[in-house]
């Protein structure tokens, strides 16, 4: 009887099989669905302003020259108020920031501006996500670089961290 | 002692969850049929195809979760529209990549998925071949 290790195969494969399952327990899978529609135009839309005492956003306002941040939030949204700092930073730095608010009432969004600060330079109501789907964004927050020509060069997925800051200005200035 | 115990699960009964959601009432293609029958079952067709991106193991026709609405109302819409399904999946597609249909094509990614049956029936084939020539040469196996 040759070639007796033959039989040690089935349980080489069964090895290898369980170790795939742990793996995968144990790391589990990225969840986060990447939006593909990156280095494409703005999709089109017009958005009425989220509260009183704001502007709406329209896509053609993205491409008047200046590069600037899209800021997918909503008041609803509990990472989002742990963002708010961060994109006060953003502003101070001078990067311009919009703000596109998912499914938000205005009375909520004006108590989350007034104590969280409104680092906003306008902020649309998307209502029933229309231009979230466009976009290809599936959370909040999510945040898109724009250049000045109205293209989407990235997508940051989840909130902004601090130590992200500094790098977020360099980009929107090489964009410039 | 069992007075606090008590007064703590009463307590956690009456909390709100922490996970937040919107106070907006679903959109009004979410839960309502298109009036025209057979726009509605090429629109239910398309929705149990398409995955939600929240709740990730539904389709958007299963989930109650406020994206798969909007996501449905969107999809009622473009139909209504007089929009095709496969032009509304490509949309879609040209979003959220592939992962968003339970029905990807074929490609890198999906060809051992494919193939894998055709793979493993051919292993087989050959397996069974090996041992049956063999039994007919050696014929001591036969009894």
């Amino acid at each position: 009887m040759k070639n007796r290790w033959v039989l040690f195969v089935p349980l080489a494969v069964m090895g290898l099989l369980f170790g795939a399952f742990i793996y995968r327990l144990t790391t589990p899978a990225e969840t986060l669905i990447q939006s593909q529609w990156i280095d494409k135009p703005m999709p089109l839309f017009d958005l009425p302003p989220a509260t009183a005492g704001v502007e709406g956003l329209k896509s053609s306002q993205l491409a008047d020259g200046k590069p600037r941040l899209v800021n997918v939030f909503a008041s609803w949204c509990i990472p989002c108020r742990a963002e708010a700092p961060q994109l006060e930073a953003l502003k101070a730095a001078g990067v311009p920031i919009d703000g596109i608010a998912i499914r938000d009432r205005p009375d909520d969004v004006a108590m989350f501006l007034n104590e969280y600060g409104n680092p906003f330079d306008r902020i649309g109501s998307d209502m029933q996500s229309s231009v979230q789907i466009a976009l290809g964004s599936s959370g909040v927050p999510e945040t898109f670089l724009i250049d000045g020509k109205g293209i989407i060069r990235e997508q940051i997925q989840g909130v902004i961290l601090a130590d992200q800051v500094p790098e977020i200005v360099t980009k929107i200035e090489a964009m410039k | 002692m069992r007075l606090r115990l008590i007064l703590f699960c009463l307590l956690g009964a009456f909390t709100l969850p922490l996970a937040a959601q919107d106070r907006l009432p679903p959109a009004p293609y979410a839960y309502q049929l298109l009036n025209d029958p057979a726009k509605e079952a090429r629109a239910k067709a398309l929705m149990e195809e398409l995955r939600c991106l929240v709740c990730q193991g539904q389709s958007i026709a299963d989930s109650d979760a406020p994206l798969a609405g909007d996501m449905r109302h969107e999809v009622r819409s473009k139909i209504a529209a007089g929009e095709s399904p496969d032009a509304i999946k490509a949309w879609l597609v040209a979003r959220y990549g592939n992962w968003v249909s339970y029905d990807p094509p074929f490609d890198g990614a999906t060809a051992l998925l494919w193939l894998g049956p055709l793979l493993f029936l051919a292993v087989g084939g050959w397996l069974a071949f090996g041992r049956f020539r063999r039994g007919a040469s050696d014929g001591d196996d036969i009894a």
